[in-house]
């Protein structure tokens, strides 16, 4: 199980791993914004959540397509699945490395956005709490949309359309707690339910995504 | 222990391709299984290392390690590295042995993204050495190996035969093991349904 985790960090930093894209997609993303908007300081404000969040949620999915798909290329998944690990471990485990690699460094970098974003500063922490929550379910959901189309040939965009909607609840209990936060107000509610769906998908998803994996072998 | 295969039955793409193929394999034989492209070796093997159901028949055995058409090699890792992960996921501590068999002791730090054809064949074949399981499924193994390659792939499989191994490959090619066991699957082919074209549409 380390193994595998030390493999697909290391494969992220490698060249051409991507480790890095979905940062620098996340930081053009947040950065074309105030461009786009205007450098109305109240309207950024008031955006300012959601524009974060959403450009983590596609900075998470832009790398999704290849997390079992290079595998399932070049025959690595085969040998996997015939490896004494269960593949739900194996998708935990991969999920976690595609958490470390990309929603873990957005997470961190979050505040330094946000101040471009003109968020108010006692939203920052609640920012990074929500993200730190958050992400984690980003990849596990994203792991079981890409178990799914895993063996399809430009499969990417299928997995965008399949993934987006179950992003919905992590978007909205994250944005809150960011827009609750900025302004003190009690935040414990979203925040419950933000870790809650993270939860949820770490105790499901990785079940539901090794039958997915399995079918698609066959 | 012996690996005992009973009336099995496989199909590809939801057609039937093999019905009751049996067999019996010892510690230390070989068994290579002949016939014509799409008899249903690749099926039959992939089906005995759990990639996909069998239609009938019960199959007993200890753990199979599995060598496919794919490589299933990083190519952005090394040679060693590769390997290293393999051993690492079935448990097996020692490299340098696997490394030294299949001839890669010289190219363990090159990227197998620079491999040729054959030496990634061979790293994918070295990984077998540090699987830990004593059933190999080999599907043309000696797929882009040079001769001497094939030489060195037929006595690594020796080696393991000795140790109380087994495997069953599928190939074209003779590997230069006068004691493997020859099985022709022609005789199993599954006699096709009438119905098969109402089949394939809910197939």
């Amino acid at each position: 199980m380390i193994a595998l985790l030390m493999r697909d960090l290391r494969l992220a930093m490698r060249a051409g791993g991507g480790f890095g894209l979905g940062l620098a997609f996340f930081l053009m993303v947040v950065v074309l914004v105030p461009l786009g908007v205007g450098p109305e300081f109240a309207v950024l404000r008031r955006i300012a959540p959601g524009v974060l969040w959403v450009g983590a949620l596609l900075a998470c999915l832009l790398s999704l397509d290849r997390l079992f798909a290079l595998d399932f290329e070049d025959g690595s998944l085969e040998l996997l699945a015939t490896a004494p690990i269960p593949m739900e471990g194996v998708v935990a485990i991969k999920s976690l490395a595609h958490w470390l690699v990309t929603g873990l460094p957005l997470t961190l970098i979050a505040p330094v956005l946000a101040l471009l974003m003109n968020l108010a500063p006692e939203g920052y922490v609640w920012l990074v709490v929500a993200l730190a929550l958050g992400t984690p379910a980003l990849s596990v959901i994203g792991a079981f949309g890409a178990a799914l189309t895993v063996g399809l040939k430009r499969g990417g965009l299928l997995l965008s359309l399949l993934v987006l909607p179950m992003y919905v609840p992590t978007l909205i209990f994250g944005t809150e707690v960011v827009k609750r936060g900025a302004v003190g107000m009690e935040l414990g509610t979203p925040l419950l339910f933000l870790a809650g769906v993270t939860l949820a998908s770490m105790a499901l998803l990785p079940i539901a995504a090794a039958a997915a994996i399995r079918a698609n072998l066959k | 222990m012996d690996m005992v295969a009973t009336n099995l039955a496989v199909a590809r793409g939801g057609q039937r391709v093999l019905e009751g193929v049996s067999f019996r394999l010892t510690p230390g034989e070989v068994l290579v299984l002949r016939g014509a492209n799409g008899i249903g070796k690749t099926t039959l093997l992939r089906a005995l290392a759990g990639l996909q159901p069998f239609e009938a028949g019960k199959v007993v055995a200890d753990d199979m390690a599995y060598a496919g058409h794919a490589n299933g090699v990083k190519a952005m890792l090394t040679v060693r590295e590769n390997l290293g992960f393999w051993a690492a996921v079935n448990g097996v501590a020692e490299v340098e042995a696997a490394l030294t068999a299949l001839d890669l002791v010289t190219l363990r730090d090159r990227r197998a993204a620079d491999l040729s054809a054959g030496q990634k064949r061979r790293l994918a074949l070295a990984r077998l050495l540090v699987s830990g399981r004593m059933v190999w499924l080999l599907d043309e193994p000696t797929v882009s190996l040079d001769a001497a390659s094939v030489a060195l792939f037929g006595a690594v499989l020796r080696g393991h035969l000795v140790r109380g191994g087994s495997a069953l490959i599928a190939t074209h090619i003779d590997l230069g093991l006068p004691e493997a066991r020859e099985t022709d699957l022609t005789p199993y082919r599954a006699v096709q349904r009438l119905d098969g074209a109402f089949d394939e549409a809910f197939a």
